[in-house]
């Protein structure tokens, strides 16, 4: 339903990504794991259209996708959870949640959406009209995986999800994107956290340096991993 | 002391518009990070617009207001497309920049065109209750200036209300706060780019409606209405309508002060000694969270 095909993509003359391919597939949960710096969170902001791939083809649900303006993309079934987050701050909780169902066809819906939200994270519901800055940082991760959730995705697109996060509340995070997979949304993961990740996910790729060095299922590859673990590390190069 | 008193209200009167005029500029500013520094330019075009409403067709000014608010909009919005459109493609470092020159540019080219229509004559609109007043203990209210500030209130309070309570309104916060992350929500960051200025731009057009029935308006006044309008933004900082009215208020009785305890002159200072005092020792702004 995504796929990538031989994605190329710079800043300015500087080269991140060089060819990479790759692809989800209906109902799927696939992480995409690589050292810092290997071009993730760069490809994330391919698909979801904040930057220009210099060569290569993007398409889901078998239309092109990176041609038209960013904002269409969520409309399309998109979702993304941004690196860091990138909540509105100086905004409520719920404010917040209502700006995640604001492309049309997530209207729709929209307050049977918040209720669903409401009932996966309950904390949220308590603090609806809490400032979202003022939230601890794994509340702000509720808030930003629920505001996705309101546009009533077909792919949720996370990437570091557990950024910052305590092991317990990783845990119940994962468990959570689990649910919602089960809830037939198709789930691409960006993580650093390779055991979870890939204790999670049907599928991995591994990036480094801007291409994708292994691929395949996430048993498989967390053998892999373990011999590999020492430069997926966080302070590999 | 009745003096003192009497200066403080002429001040406080003024110090509506101040907040109004700079309600606009600073929507803009928060929204697009563009410093519009024709914003008194448009200003000064909404006050010959409320002007000839008057001498042409016979409107009351208060009146002329539900003209000149449309059609500033709809001249916000041409404005946009034509010239800023161009500088919000810009990275934001650069935007600014970009849109000092294309500002001046603008405000340059104003100013030369109010001069050939209007020429460089003051004109202030007189009506049939232009010398009302109300006394209050000794202290003379001029009628007129009085409703410009309720007005003031009201459209800046209308303006807090659609950013807060509607749709849009809310895609044009979380449009100021973070583009990006907006455009991940689905908002059309450009169209929201769009209704900020020409809201803004209708923000100037009844500051210069009123401007010009309780003062009077010049091809000249633009640059001082910019630079009023500019005071306030840094006093009150950036995200909140009812501070920027407020921060207008504070900058009227401030001037006030100064020309009663120093004498006139002192009017135009006070204003960038706050500028300065704020920047430096408060940049947030004194409102800002
Ligand atoms: N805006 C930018 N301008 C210039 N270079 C950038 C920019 N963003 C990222 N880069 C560079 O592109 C490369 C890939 O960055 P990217 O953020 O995609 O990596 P990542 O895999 O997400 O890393 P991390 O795990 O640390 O988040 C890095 O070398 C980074 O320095
Ligand atoms: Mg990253």
């Amino acid at each position: 339903m995504l796929e990538v095909e031989g994605l190329e993509a710079s800043y300015g003359s500087f080269r991140v990504l060089s060819g990479v391919t790759l692809e989800v597939r209906p109902g799927e949960i696939v992480a995409l794991l690589g050292p810092n710096g290997a071009g993730k969170t760069t490809l994330i902001r391919c698909i979801a259209g904040l930057l220009r791939p210099r060569a290569g083809a993007m398409r889901w649900e078998g239309r092109p996708l990176g041609q038209a303006e960013a904002h269409t993309v969520v409309e399309r079934g998109v979702a993304v959870v941004p690196e860091g987050r990138r909540l509105f701050g100086s905004m409520s909780v719920e404010e917040n949640l209502a700006l995640g169902a604001f492309a049309p066809r997530a209207r729709r819906g929209e307050a049977s959406r918040l209720e669903g939200v409401y009932a996966i994270f309950p904390v949220l519901r308590e603090r609806r009209r809490q400032l979202v800055r003022a939230l601890s940082g794994g509340q702000q991760q509720m808030v930003a995986i629920g505001r996705a959730l309101m546009a009533d995705p077909r792919l949720l697109v996370l990437d570091e999800p557990s950024l910052g996060l305590a092991p317990r509340l990783v845990e119940s995070i994962f468990g959570l994107l689990r649910e919602i997979n089960r809830g037939g949304v198709s789930i691409l993961l960006v993580e650093q956290n390779v055991h979870a990740a890939l204790a999670l996910a049907h599928r991995g790729y591994i990036l480094e340096a801007g291409r994708v060095a292994a691929e395949g299922q996430g048993s498989v590859l967390l053998n892999d991993a373990h011999v590999r673990r020492a430069y997926l590390g966080p302070l590999a190069r | 002391m009745t003096a003192f008193v009497q200066q403080m209200v002429l001040g406080l009167l003024i110090g509506g518009l101040y907040g109004l005029a700079a309600a606009g500029l600073s929507l803009v500013f928060g929204v697009l990070k563009v410093l519009n520094v024709a914003h008194g330019q448009l200003i000064m075009l909404g006050g010959y617009g409320a002007f000839w409403l008057g001498a042409l067709a016979g409107f009351d000014p208060f009146a002329a207001l539900t003209l000149v608010i449309p059609g500033a909009l709809a001249f916000g919005a041409v404005l946009y497309w034509t010239l800023f459109a161009w500088v919000v493609r810009a990275s934001e470092e650069t935007r600014v920049k970009n849109s000092l020159l294309i500002g001046f540019g603008l405000a340059l080219a104003l100013d030369a065109l109010a001069v050939r229509l209007w020429t460089a004559d003051e004109r202030s609109i007189t009506t049939s209750y232009a010398g009302a007043v109300v006394s209050v203990g000794g202290i003379a209210i001029p009628l007129v200036r009085l409703a410009s500030l309720v007005l003031a209130g009201a459209l800046i309070g209308g303006v807090h209300l659609l950013l807060a309570r509607t749709r849009w309104g809310r895609a044009i916060r979380a449009t100021a706060e973070d583009w990006e992350a907006a455009l991940l929500t689905g908002i059309d960051v450009r169209r929201a780019y769009l209704l900020a200025f020409a809201i803004g731009t209708a923000l100037a057009g009844a500051a210069g409606t009123l401007v010009s029935v309780g003062y009077s308006v010049s091809p000249s006044i633009g640059l001082e209405w910019t630079l009023k309008a500019l005071v306030v933004v840094v006093l009150a900082g950036l995200g909140s309508m009812p501070g920027t009215f407020v921060g207008g208020l504070v900058l009227g009785l401030a001037e006030a002060a100064a020309a009663w305890g120093f004498g006139g002159p002192y009017r135009e200072m006070v204003g960038l000694v706050l500028f300065f005092v704020v920047l430096v020792a408060r940049p947030q702004g004194l409102f800002a969270r």
